[in-house]
């Protein structure tokens, strides 16, 4: 699945990264608890959350995750945005909820990190 | 290759936790060390850059790398740890609410911690502080 799938499965604004919305994404992550993040995503993610500060973008830059969906509605601060641009992070917002946003992602193909005991 | 890299860890404001963390990342990457090692070392240094913020008033972390093992160092000044063994227990966590409110303090920073390293070692002393040593093996 493509950052563009996304975009338009859950009807995302694009708040940054228009030129980089055909990057894939393999898997998704949705949290507001950054270190359940730090714990079990895996690579090139996206990750779907209401936590709108700049942890979040760094938890981001730590997992190498492609994207962040804020949902609910929420838009963060500029230096967020700011922060994702200077790291290559795509920042969509979404006014739908974050069980309906996974809902709709798990539905169209795109699987969960890893689960608690898998290597 | 011996490479030694030091940093404060501010405590003023939270806003900047993970600045080490984020410049260590960047400089591994430089550095061509392997990408699953490079996110180890980020992952578990975020941790502990976040512990020192929120718990000890920030510190020092020192990180060493040579060619088969990064070493991250962070000493801080803080309160110490009373329960070593009960503060490595996932979930259990004394951070403030304001701290989870900011999407830490779910008592999985320790675990992470060491899930991600290959070795992990904690000094703590009441009163005197807390010194974290971790190694991730190229």
């Amino acid at each position: 699945m493509t950052v563009r799938d996304i975009k338009n499965l859950l009807s995302c604004e694009t708040l940054w990264g228009e030129e980089l919305l055909d990057r894939k994404v393999h898997t998704a992550c949705g949290a507001d608890m950054m270190s359940d993040v730090l714990a079990f995503v895996k690579d090139q993610s996206v990750l779907i959350t209401g936590l709108v500060n700049l942890q979040t973008v760094r938890t981001a830059m730590m997992m190498d995750i492609v994207c962040i969906v804020f949902v609910r509605g929420k838009v963060p601060a500029k230096e967020v945005i700011d922060l994702a641009a200077d790291n290559d992070i795509i920042i969509l917002s979404t006014s739908q909820l974050m069980f309906e946003s996974c809902g709709k992602l798990y539905g169209a193909g795109l699987s969960g990190g890893k689960h608690k005991n898998e290597s | 290759m011996n490479l030694n890299f030091t940093y404060d860890v501010d405590s003023e404001d939270f806003t900047r936790a993970g600045e080490a963390s984020a410049d260590i990342k960047k400089k591994l990457k430089k550095m061509n060390v392997p990408h699953e090692a490079v996110r180890k070392v980020a992952i578990a240094m975020y941790e502990g850059e976040i512990n020192m913020v929120i718990h000890a008033n920030g510190g020092v972390i020192t990180v060493s790398v040579n060619e088969d093992s990064i070493t991250m160092v962070l000493a801080d000044k803080g309160p110490g740890i009373p329960d070593v063994e009960k503060a490595m227990q996932e979930g259990f966590s004394t951070a403030p609410d304001n701290i989870r409110a900011l999407g830490f303090g779910a008592g999985m920073g320790l675990p992470n911690m060491k899930k991600y390293t290959d070795e992990m070692h904690i000094d703590t002393e009441i009163g005197v502080g807390t010194t974290v040593t971790m190694k991730v093996n190229i």
